[in-house]
């Protein structure tokens, strides 16, 4: 298992520095949560990781760097993302959507001929995301939740080292936000996940570590205790946060 | 010396009837990001407006002034038409805008045939219009070319004040940045989105005015520059005006040398070559927009 | 560690819906192929047959749209430029077969503009040459502007109107260079076609046969990609490409094998329409042409098999049928059919078909 370390990155949008200097570290099979108010830099820093926009300063990923590189090849190298609204391929089945997830080291060949099977890592995955009995459905016509779950699924056969998932528990019922969390424990025992969240009783039941953006800047960092009881954070945003809750 | 003088004022004055041409679309395609290939009939409709004014009003010079007012709402109506006929329900889905436009474009081709025959018709240029500017012996400046330089850049100021400065112009970039942020902050965008087809499809109309100085009037005219409008606007980058000016000049500039050293056949080759290897450079045209989005 | 190993799947290896849909373009293009190799020769007159060849191929073109626009959301406005392509390659091979060895095209020596052949015409002399050419030439310019404007997410509108303008670039440069491709007027007059003379009706229905081959091939070749995995790749990347990226894969290749695979379509289909009909010229491969290929995908069904052969072929004989007696009415009624089938009917009628299965009961 590897881990992610970067070092003084930098995202700017015409002169608005929306990630300005961040060094983050998260150990392997770490469950780290990105907190913050909103235009922290949480899904900016993500996109960077991820290759979607500019930036400097160093991302590894083990010992790969990664910025710099095309959002395929980051892909190939084992780092997968969710989006915050759910991006599936809604006229593709399940299992369509699985197997394409499954496939980006296929052959010229093999892609030519039909599927005439499911892929092992696909039948497990419908099992872990409990959607086995969707599975030829259209992901267009999965409830929010499932969709989400999808999502995760595509990234488990994609067989990412490293997940980064934006909000993964928005709109999501109770149960499905505990159904989401167990989840997220199975994956990380041989994954490293990073969760933006802004579900503060999400966070508290599954986070293992936690990271306070604030206007582009690590504000804090620490276990969720830790966190919770620095001052910094109270006055910037925990404070609102614990109120509502 | 004066070659290369006289090449680059052909340059400028093919590049103003590119802006001229291109100015509407850069509101409608480059604002709105509606891909309207009847643009091109538009244009067209101011040229016939003129023709049709020629049998009202005797004088040219009178008749292409007036023209100008008459051909702007002329084609402006009918790009309002157009908006709230077929466009509007089709803002989700840009491709099939373009087929379906395209095929708006066919009916009012075969319209024009219709009404003035499938034979091109001339009008009679003003007086004013038809000497030359003789700046040295061998650098002579035609004066209807001139006038379409004045024309594109007068539109071009009168569009920027209206975008910047007016209420309506506020509107128009609120709608283009957020729609539905500027909905909920009760601009109705139904409304914006008629306003601005009726500006951008009334320069058409102006544009078409100014091509009654270059050339004869007939049902494919629209045809024939549309494509060359929308590369101006593709080049010159979505939702910036300056873009397409840039470019609109540049290209004029580049395709009046080419066709100087070889063929007019040649030169368009080149040019369309130029645009390809211009977007490997800056594959969202000249200027960006910048935004967090995922597309 | 991706696992390479599959397992047989015990329960419907496929779903009984998925099932059906495939069924149908199967059943479909076996009742087609009869139609075309039984009944059209035995029914049709000599005339009528070549005529049915001319919308055969255009319907080959169509198949490469289904695939390009239909699937892969790439709506190519300049297929034309392929068709022209596949078009002049056999028609120069046609015309130096025709002036016999070491001899010059006719219309060269009546425009008198040249002294010798020009050093691209030589290679098309041997039709070793000149007919792999006819397909492969059109891959090769699709695929440079391809990997060109993919690479650079050029796309949407702007692919369109890329596309577009380099049809109308080709048909602007076809037409000035009178000299050595026949300008306006193009290449035409072709006595023989790899030996057999052209004017005898048994040739020519030999050509019709030829075509019609063609076409069950490109459709067999669209179906087998269109269900495979790349075909689900591909309508992946037309819903979203930016998501297939996040997953692995460089969309720009996968829409480069769509795209290139149907400009090889409409050469092939550009190759045989010079025999079948005669003719090549830039009136044939510039905008308006190039657009015309996609209304009749558009009005049978772009994201189904068959729909773009049969809305190609529909359309094409309505445009025979009544632009001879009717052209002003045969345009406005082109015109609508883009406005009402794109607008109202975007599935086309392979969709109206749908539609009206689900209101009856």
């Amino acid at each position: 298992m590897s881990g992610l370390r970067i070092r003084d990155l930098r995202v700017s949008f015409d002169g608005f520095k929306a990630v300005d200097g961040v060094d983050l570290d998260v150990a392997p099979g770490d469950i780290r949560f990105l907190i913050g108010p909103n235009g922290a830099g949480k899904t900016t820093l993500v996109d960077a990781v991820t290759g979607l926009v500019k930036a400097s300063g160093s991302v590894h990923f083990g010992d790969a760097e990664l910025l710099g590189r095309p959002v395929h090849q980051i892909a190939r190298m084992g780092v997968g993302r969710t989006f915050q609204t759910a991006t599936v391929f809604e006229e593709l089945t399940v299992l369509q959507n699985l197997d394409i997830a499954a496939g980006a080291g296929r052959s010229p060949w093999s892609l030519l001929r039909r599927r005439t099977s499911v892929p092992t890592v696909v039948s497990e995955a419908l099992e872990t995301i409990n959607l086995t009995a969707q599975r030829d459905q259209l992901a267009g016509t999965l409830a929010h939740g499932q969709k989400q779950w999808l999502e995760i699924g595509m990234l488990l056969v994609q067989d990412v080292r490293l997940l980064l998932l934006d909000e993964p528990v928005a709109g999501m019922s109770h149960d499905e936000r505990d159904a989401t969390g167990a989840l997220l424990g199975v994956v990380s025992r041989d994954r490293t996940v990073v969760v933006i969240e802004h579900d503060m009783d999400f966070m508290r039941s599954f986070a293992r570590t936690v990271t306070v953006l604030h206007a582009g800047k690590v504000l804090s960092e620490g276990s969720v205790a830790q966190v919770q009881a620095d001052p910094k954070v109270q006055e910037v945003y925990l404070g609102q946060g614990t109120r509502d809750a | 010396m004066t070659v290369i003088v006289s090449q680059l004022f052909t340059g400028v004055s093919i590049g103003a009837v590119l802006l001229l041409i291109a100015l509407g679309l850069s509101l409608t395609f480059g604002q709105m990001g509606v891909i309207n290939m009847a643009h091109g009939e538009f244009i067209m409709a101011g040229a016939y407006t003129v023709y049709v004014l020629q049998k009202v009003i005797t004088g040219a010079g009178w008749s292409l002034l007036i023209a100008l007012p008459i051909a702007f709402a002329v084609a402006g109506a009918m790009g309002v038409l157009l908006e709230f006929l077929l466009i509007r329900r089709l803002y989700a889905r840009p491709l099939d805008t373009l087929l379906v436009t395209w095929g708006v474009s066919l009916i009012l081709q075969q319209a024009a045939r219709d009404i003035f025959g499938a034979p091109n018709v001339q009008t009679k240029a003003p007086d004013a219009l038809t000497g030359n500017v003789r700046i040295t012996d061998d650098l002579v400046l035609s004066n209807n070319r001139l006038f379409i330089l004045g024309l594109a850049g007068l539109a071009v100021v009168a569009l920027t004040l209206v975008l910047r400065f007016t209420s309506l112009g506020r509107r128009i970039r609120a709608v283009v940045q957020n729609r539905d942020l500027a909905a909920v902050s009760g601009i109705p965008t139904g409304r914006v989105d008629r306003l601005t087809f009726f500006i951008g499809s009334g320069l058409a109309g102006v544009a078409g005015v100014a091509l009654t100085l270059l050339g004869p009037i007939g049902p494919t005219m629209g045809t024939n520059v549309i494509i060359d409008a929308f590369l101006v606007v593709v080049a010159g980058g979505i939702g910036h005006l300056k873009g397409s000016v840039i470019v609109a000049f540049a290209l004029g500039t580049l395709q009046s040398l080419i066709e100087y050293s070889t063929t007019v056949s040649v030169a368009k080759v080149l040019v369309f070559v130029a645009i390809v290897a211009f977007l490997q450079w800056r594959p969202q045209g000249l200027f960006t927009l910048r935004t967090r989005s995922m597309a | 560690m991706t696992s390479t190993v599959e397992r047989p799947v015990s329960a419907p290896p496929v779903a009984p819906r998925r099932r059906f849909v495939l069924r149908g373009p199967g059943v479909g293009l076996a009742v087609g192929a009869v139609v075309l190799f039984a009944v059209a020769p035995v029914a049709l007159s000599d005339f009528r047959l070549s005529l049915l060849a001319k919308y055969l191929c255009i319907a080959m073109v169509a198949v490469g749209i289904g695939l390009a626009w239909g699937r892969g959301g790439l709506l190519t406005l300049g297929q034309g430029v392929f068709f022209g392509l596949g078009g002049y390659a056999m028609a120069m091979h046609m015309k130096l077969a025709d002036a016999g060895p070491g001899q010059m095209p006719d219309f060269m020596l009546l425009y008198g503009q040249l002294d010798a052949l020009p050093w691209w015409w030589a290679p098309f002399r041997s039709p070793y040459f000149a007919l792999p050419a006819t397909v492969l030439l059109p891959m090769l310019v699709a695929f440079l502007l391809g990997s060109l404007v993919f690479r650079r997410r050029v796309r949407g509108a702007y692919f369109a109107i890329l596309s577009q303008a380099l049809a109308a670039a080709l048909a602007i440069f076809l037409i000035g260079q009178q000299g050595t491709t026949g300008g306006t007027n193009g290449l035409t007059d072709f006595q023989g076609f790899f030996g057999y003379d052209l004017d005898d009706p048994v040739n020519q229905r030999m050509v019709y046969f030829i075509v019609a081959a063609s076409l069950l091939a490109l459709l067999l070749i669209a179906r087998q990609l269109i269900r495979s995995r790349y075909g689900e790749l591909l309508v992946a990347v037309r819903d979203s490409e930016e998501r297939v990226r996040f997953l692995g894969y460089n969309p720009a290749n996968v829409k480069l094998v769509a795209y290139v695979v149907a400009a090889g379509m409409a050469g092939l289909a550009g190759a045989l329409f010079v025999p079948a009909v005669g003719i090549i010229n830039p009136a044939l491969i510039g905008i308006v042409p190039s657009i015309e290929f996609v209304i009749g995908v558009a009005v049978g069904g772009r994201a189904t098999l068959l729909g773009p052969v049969i809305g190609a072929v529909a359309v094409a004989w309505a445009r025979t049928t009544l632009s001879e007696e009717f052209p002003a009415a045969w345009t406005y009624l082109q015109g609508l059919l883009f406005v009402l089938v794109v607008a109202f009917l975007p599935g086309g009628l392979a969709s109206a078909r749908v539609l009206l299965r689900r209101r009856s009961p």
